[in-house]
């Protein structure tokens, strides 16, 4: 999977409060959580985001929280992926379990500024800055991890082991 | 090994497990709440599963957004507590038996000593208090939980914590953990076990321990823990539900780090907007000016917590400029606290005193803060728009200095206003 995008940079420790203010979490509907996306970091997030843009972040991407209204949000908000320095622990495990591409790239997290063109090559982990003409290679995932992205997320990977005896049913 | 790496041995029935292992641990335990609660049954149901794994280890708490805040949130509600019938939850608890969550469950004896838990709420490392292992998960990872009573963990590196020394007369576990993060950073543990022994850890009441493992997340812990003893097993005699299963760490254990801390040197802490980890003593921040007081939490909630907070509150009244505000935890800490003749010492303060609920701390309902305002608060989390408007701000501090600063209307510690 390829993904070509506008970046939207921001520092470090983004926590999922201001991912998706608490307020709004009397709903689950994700086109509900997407139009207040980022709402208490920058107000104006929503109304610039396009189909495809990435999301890029300093260390600790997402921490605080389970909610996992923040991945849900992101990715209904037209978000194709997220590159940080580092994730948080549980919104790691939630993007990966709803099909929210992530990637931990230090270098493109470092070097990429709001504006600039992205290109995110999933099954490479490569990250292209288009804009700054340079390429970043991301961590891959552990072989466990990538068994459930290419199930099509946790409850599809639990099926699949139901089915075949893998799991106390 | 370590205790946490015993305890997920034997969840994977393997002989050991080393850190950086990925395994399927059986639950003792799958949690969830009225927020994350609604998403994981949408994932349970549209995987077509038709029953929850075991009936008597999924348990559901409605306690974020109720007493119903708003419509949206009580039709949320409607959907727990319609899918807690469905699915004849031995284990749900609502309005008039609820109280919040971390708060209610060790005390109702359902989670003991060597469990493993997962909930889908980040606090849920609170039970590592009790030697268990506890790791706070999202919806999805909860439903597959409730469906498979497994859960795919990577075995943890652990920091040890060793607290040695004689605390001060009003330091308490809410100092000793927000000293701690802020030592180490908001991901200064990201993805580690956080192991706390030392004499000053033993010496400490189960409350205290609950406080301190609750906070593990703040730093960016996978789970916080501490090792059984003899006020572990007091505290599971008569209410734990299963035997518990006492482990040690082993003498040779292997640690990522261990960091040793002396008590006597700490002061009451604040953690400053807005990160927990942003932390200076209590006394460094004498002048400012404080608008709303909130003591509870499933951080510091429990009986110990409204005993230090009455202790303070006695006979004095709280600043006419401080709204201030007490949740118990849970419905059996209201009763106890009205036993002991703590409610009427809030009361004749003028505290406002709640049914249990997360309510405030999460700025869901009860305690909003308007643009501009402060609070002085015995939560956890001090985030940007965490209580109310962005531009409110969030002072997290023990239930002393909580109690002390509701009294002089500007951050305060218990000396000042007790003297």
């Amino acid at each position: 999977m390829i993904f070509e995008g506008t970046a939207h940079k921001y520092g470090r420790d983004v926590d999922t409060d201001v991912i998706i203010p608490a307020r709004y979490l009397n709903t689950h509907d994700p086109d509900e959580l997407a139009a207040h996306c980022m709402e208490d970091i920058d107000g104006d997030f929503i109304s610039r985001v396009r189909p495809g843009d990435i999301i890029v972040a300093e260390e600790n991407f997402g921490c605080g929280s389970s909610r996992e209204q923040a991945p849900v949000a992101i990715k209904a908000a037209g978000v194709s992926c997220v590159v940080a320095t580092s994730f948080a622990r549980i919104f790691y495990r939630n993007a990966i379990n709803i099909g929210l591409p992530i990637l931990v790239c230090p270098e493109a997290a470092r070097e990429t500024e709001s504006g600039d063109l992205l290109r995110v090559d999933l099954e490479k982990g490569e990250v292209v800055n288009l804009t700054k003409s340079k390429s970043y290679q991301a961590d891959r995932f552990p072989e466990f991890m990538q068994e459930i992205v290419a199930a099509g997320g946790l409850m599809n990977h639990v099926k699949k082991r139901k089915q075949s005896g893998g799991a106390n049913a | 090994m370590t205790i946490t790496e015993k305890i997920l041995a034997r969840a994977c029935g393997k002989d050991e497990v080393r850190p950086g292992d990925f395994v399927n641990a059986r639950l003792d335990l799958a949690l969830a709440n009225d927020i994350t609660a609604p998403l994981a049954i949408k994932e349970f149901e549209a995987a077509g599963i038709e029953k929850v794994w075991d009936p008597k280890k999924v348990v559901l708490v409605c306690d974020h957004f109720v007493p119903n805040k708003d419509i949206k949130s009580a039709e949320q509600a409607k959907l727990v507590r319609d899918f807690a019938r469905r699915q004849g939850l031995a284990n749900f608890f609502d309005v008039g038996r609820m109280g919040i969550e971390h708060v209610i469950l060790p005390e109702k004896g359902l989670v003991v000593s060597g469990d493993v838990v997962i909930g889908a709420d980040s606090h849920t490392c609170t039970y590592g208090a009790l030697g268990a292992f506890a790791t706070g998960v999202g919806s999805t990872d909860l439903a597959a939980g409730m469906a498979t009573g497994e859960v795919w963990l990577r075995v943890p590196e652990t920091i040890r914590f060793n607290f040695e020394g004689e605390p001060g007369r009003f330091v308490t576990g809410k100092d000793y953990i927000l000293y701690v993060i802020g030592m180490i950073g908001v991901d200064g543990a990201l993805y580690e076990a956080m192991e706390f022994g030392g004499e000053a850890i033993r010496s400490l009441s189960m409350d205290g321990r609950f406080t301190i493992c609750n906070m593990a997340i703040e730093a960016g812990g996978k789970s916080g823990i501490v090792e059984p003893d003899e006020a572990t097993a007091e505290y599971c005699r008569g209410r734990a539900l299963r035997e518990p299963v006492m482990m040690k760490s082993d003498d040779g254990a292997r640690y990522a780090r261990v960091i040793d801390i002396d008590v006597s040197t700490i002061e009451p802490q604040v953690a400053k907007p807005h990160l927990p980890s942003n932390t200076v003593p209590a006394s460094a921040l004498a002048d400012l000016k404080i608008d709303q007081v909130v003591i509870g939490s499933c951080t510091n909630g429990r009986i110990e917590d409204l005993r230090m907070a009455a202790e303070v509150l006695r006979g004095r009244k709280v600043h006419p400029d401080v709204r201030t505000l007490v949740f118990p935890g849970s419905q059996q800490v209201y009763k106890q606290a009205m036993k002991e003749g703590l409610i009427d010492v809030f009361i004749d303060a003028e505290v406002a005193v709640s049914t249990p609920t997360c309510g405030p701390c999460l700025g869901g309902h009860m305690g909003i803060l308007a643009a501009g305002e402060r609070c002085v608060s015995t939560t956890n989390r001090n985030f940007v728009g965490r209580m109310g408007h962005t531009e409110s701000e969030v002072y997290l501090a023990g239930p002393y200095v909580a109690a002390a600063t509701a009294i002089a209307g500007r951050v305060a510690v218990p000396e000042e206003v007790t003297a």
